[in-house]
């Protein structure tokens, strides 16, 4: 066991765990952080994507341990309905989700994307999201989702 | 208006202060009204049972004039509770926002069946706008009474009651019965589940009268998740509880002989559960339960491999006997004889495999067991069944069970969410601390219900002349009810399979839905016994149109086998044969949509590695029509197909909401695609070796297609029917055949996978 500090969406918190545990159980269970969905613990899948310093990483297999002194954003750090990240606006215009639970994923990995990178086309914006799943098969929608989000990050 | 709300402003508070004295007591409600006054005896303070023949079982005006909709179904994403929404606000002359819907929870609505069949809508909204018509019949009798005068006389605007000649005589519905409950009986056809029907005296509206049913209304549960405010059913935390994981074989139908409790003793809090072939652990937190999980060592019975090999499956259903044979509907002619006066006869033999639901999440279930009372949060698409498995399960009386469902990661038939719930069930009966099982990917992809494995048989005896004289189409495969459709009896689920209760696996296939006029036709389907009687990680169940997919596959692919053998356009062919109007309908309206040309197939015009090709296939499903045409890239050297452009023509009777029936339509598709593309459940002698995401695969992003192009065809002169399913059945076929058509080459084996491409190709 050791106490670690992590810095999510902008506070420190602590825990005190097994160095080993996956990320994703600090912030489901010790922190409150409900909303990275475990998936299938391997880093197939993205349900549980958070950014760590921008980027994101499947918080199923990143130890706690590793995170260091790295920033911690989740989905619900992203942006709120009040000021929130273009891809979020663009994920409730277009009405994307069916059951929801793979939003993590897609959300977080296009919204590091679209930071990085202006108006990319659509094989670029499919290039950044292979891997993720979606087994309801909202595809059609996320990709209009992340083309109008790209429109209004300019 | 989200789906998740609970009826926290419908609270006992709230009634007291509006409510009036209690004045009828419960369970008397009939002729009342020829003693009381219509106020009394329409509304009362204390709630009747919750029986479906009750009205007070569907609507509630609550004291502020919000209703209150109670449905016995629930929401898989389809945007479902909008729709009921709106068939509710439309028959109450409320606003829309003003309706709430909740769902799925067994203590605030009766058994309608839950998500099932695509009867969302079809059956669950018919009831409840029979309902919500009757509440507004009895308010409008209870507001004349009030105004003195007769009810032909007065109108409602937004729920509010008032003369038609002048406004300002006027009471509204939060005067009339807001915070208390109808005390209105109806006439329930005594059928629970999906059958469940309980109209009331009051017609429904007529569709020209229609202003919000028909409406491209949005779902607003979509910002919650995006904002991540929603909680999903694996984030369900009960004070005190504790974590649990299963354990399962390495080979299917080994038993546990011997359990070290000894190996996860320094693991805090952890403890086992076993008993005969069920064993679990729990710990106190997530993280020790998963590592008791791995670390716990069972010594396992020495199980002999009982499955083929996956590369023999379709050997085995071909010579396994036949449990049940069935002809559905009638046969036409008499197909033996027709055959004997063929000129030729043009066969062919399709192969499905298994398929699994590999849900986005593995299954996760919460029970708690408190003074006897049990509560089960579960991702169940029936959670009324959920409540009798857990009753029978526990042996208690199913009336001290409430079953709540909390949106889960998917579903799409009888996943592995019934199970986790009877597991979660037995072990916090067991360790008597509420328990949250979370299943692992390995479990939810290895261990769930599969969507039966099938062959299917088609023949056409075509005389001298080229005409189609006699046509039959023989599916065999596994039952897709060898576990029943929920968790509602402990032999439909693991956890009573593990701990031995006799099983009873049932029998069910099915025969295209279409309408081929052929003289002589006969549709039958075969069933074969389960590979393993108890525990199987191949127990097949209904995955999203149960058998649909399969049976389409080959009867469509077939008709265009046959158009092929005519020279025939695969369009005109149907179109000779199909005889229903709207049938015929979608055909037309997908053809033209798509700017089909009338020609032959395979087309002869393209050479080189990459080649297109384009294919038609319909079908029906329970009154609703579909047909599709893909257009379809395929590069001859990779063995790699993109399902590029689909034509989606759908005819569900009257459309309640366009834009969620697009975005149902979408979904539908592109699980098709997956389906038909990529999935495929493999497995050795021991067990299933499809187990994750690179095992299971499916459509990535970059296999999207291109373009989704839907007509919807409206008919609200006729009662909706069902879109969850319907669309994806034709999919397999329309890429078939758009295959064929681009390389002359017939794939009658899903999926098309690469390899399985470039070998066929070859």
């Amino acid at each position: 066991m050791a106490r670690i500090d992590l810095d999510v969406n902008g506070r420190v918190h602590t825990v005190d765990t097994d160095p080993d545990m996956p990320l994703l159980y600090a912030l489901r269970n010790d922190l409150g952080f409900n909303n990275p969905h475990f998936g299938c613990g391997l880093a197939q899948c993205g349900a549980c994507t958070v950014h760590l310093d921008g980027q994101p990483v499947r918080s199923c297999v990143t130890p706690v341990s590793a995170v260091g002194n790295g920033k911690v954003v989740t989905l619900a750090g992203l942006g709120t309905p009040e000021k929130p990240h273009p891809i979020q606006k663009a994920y409730v215009e277009e009405q994307v989700p069916q059951c929801g639970y793979c939003i993590n994923g897609w959300i977080m990995t296009a919204a590091a994307f679209l930071n990085q990178k202006k108006r990319p086309s659509e094989a670029e914006i499919k290039d950044a999201l292979t891997g993720l799943k979606c087994r309801c098969g909202t595809h059609m929608g996320i990709l209009r989702a992340v083309k109008r989000a790209a429109e209004m990050m300019g | 208006m989200t789906r998740m709300e609970k009826p926290a402003h419908f609270s006992r508070r709230s009634m007291l202060q509006a409510g009036g004295a209690l004045v009828v007591s419960i369970g008397m409600p009939i002729g009342l009204d020829t003693v009381l006054g219509i106020a009394d005896a329409f509304a009362q303070g204390g709630k009747p049972p919750l029986t479906p023949d009750q009205l007070s079982s569907y609507i509630a005006v609550n004291a502020d004039g919000t209703v209150s909709a109670f449905f016995g179904k629930m929401d898989m994403g389809q945007g479902l509770f909008v729709a009921i929404g709106q068939m509710v606000a439309e028959e109450l002359d409320v606003p829309f926002k003003s309706v709430t819907v909740i769902m799925g929870d067994t203590a605030t609505s009766v058994n309608q069946g839950g998500a099932s069949g695509s009867t969302g809508i079809q059956l669950g909204g018919k009831q409840m706008r029979m309902a919500a018509a009757e509440a507004r019949r009895v308010l409008v009798e209870m507001a004349a009474q009030k105004l003195g005068l007769p009810a032909d006389q007065l109108m409602v605007t937004e729920g509010v009651v008032h003369a038609k000649a002048d406004k300002q005589k006027r009471t509204s519905y939060a005067e009339l019965i807001g915070g208390r409950y109808f005390n209105v009986q109806l006439d329930w056809n005594k059928q629970l589940g999906n059958t469940l029907y309980a109209p009331g005296k009051a017609k429904p509206k007529d569709y020209r009268d229609h202003k919000i049913v028909g409406q491209p209304i949005v779902r607003e549960d979509i910002a919650p998740m995006v904002y991540a405010r929603q909680d999903f059913c694996t984030d369900i935390k009960v004070p005190g509880m504790v974590h649990g994981r299963m354990i399962r074989p390495a080979t299917a139908g080994a038993v546990p002989v011997k359990v070290d409790a000894s190996s996860i003793a320094d693991i805090p809090g952890a403890r086992v559960i076993w008993d005969k072939g069920f064993v679990g652990i729990v710990a106190d937190k997530e993280w020790d339960a998963i590592r008791a999980s791995q670390k716990l060592k069972v010594e396992w019975s020495d199980a002999k491999p009982l499955f083929p090999d996956w590369t023999a499956l379709y050997d085995h259903i071909r010579k396994a006997p036949i449990r049940k044979r069935e002809v559905g509907g009638k046969e036409a002619g008499n197909v033996d004889e027709a055959f004997k006066t063929a000129a030729r006869v043009v066969e062919a033999e399709y192969e499905w495999p298994f398929q699994s639901h590999a849900c986005m999440g593995p299954a996760c279930a919460t029970v708690e067991i408190k003074d006897g009372n049990v509560t089960c949060w579960t991702g169940s698409q029936k959670p009324h069944f959920v409540r009798n498995g857990i009753a029978l399960t526990l042996d208690i009386a199913p009336e001290r069970v409430r079953s709540v469902w909390v949106v889960g990661p998917g579903s799409y038939g009888r996943s592995d969410a019934d199970d986790a719930a009877m597991d979660a069930a037995v072990l916090a009966k067991v360790v008597g601390k509420p328990v949250r099982v979370q299943y692992t990917r390995e479990q939810a992809t290895g261990w769930d219900p599969k969507g039966p494995a099938s062959i299917h048989r088609a023949r056409a005896a075509i005389d001298a002349a080229g005409n189609v004289i006699a046509y039959e189409f023989t599916s065999k495969g596994f039952s897709r009810i060898d576990v029943n459709t929920n968790g509602g009896a402990p032999w439909d689920t693991l956890a009573g399979q593990l701990r031995d209760v006799a099983l009873k696996s049932g029998d069910g296939f099915g025969v295209p839905a279409e309408s081929y006029e052929f003289a002589n036709k006969r549709l039958a389907w075969e069933t074969i016994p389960p590979l393993l009687e108890r525990g199987s990680p191949l127990r097949s169940a209904h995955l999203r149109d149960p058998v649909g997919p399969q049976v389409h596959f080959a009867s469509e692919s077939f008709m265009d086998e046959l158009a092929a053998a005519l020279a025939l356009d695969p369009i005109e062919f149907r179109l000779r044969h199909v005889k229903d109007a709207r049938d015929i309908a979608v055909i037309k309206a997908a053809a033209e949509k798509s700017g089909w040309q009338g020609r032959l197939s395979p087309r002869r015009d393209q050479t080189g590695s990459k080649v297109s090709g384009r294919g038609i296939a319909y079908s029906q499903r329970n009154g609703t029509r579909c047909a599709i045409v893909a257009e379809v890239d395929i590069d001859r050297t990779s063995g790699r197909i993109w399902a590029r452009k689909f034509t989606v023509a759908h005819d569900c009777g009257q459309i309640i909401n366009p834009d969620g029936l697009k975005h149902t339509i979408e979904g539908n598709i592109v699980q098709g695609v997956s389906r038909t593309l990529w999935e495929e459940v493999k497995f050795d002698g021991r067990n299933v070796t499809s187990v994750d995401w690179m095992t299971y695969p499916i459509l990535d992003i970059t296999e999207t297609p291109q373009t989704i192009d839907i007509v919807l065809i409206n008919h609200p002169e006729i009662a909706p029917s069902g879109a969850g399913e319907p669309s994806i059945r034709p999919v397999a076929a329309a890429i078939a055949n758009a295959i064929f058509d681009a390389t002359g080459v017939r794939i009658r084996r899903v999926p098309f996978s690469p390899d399985r491409v470039k070998q066929s190709l070859s």
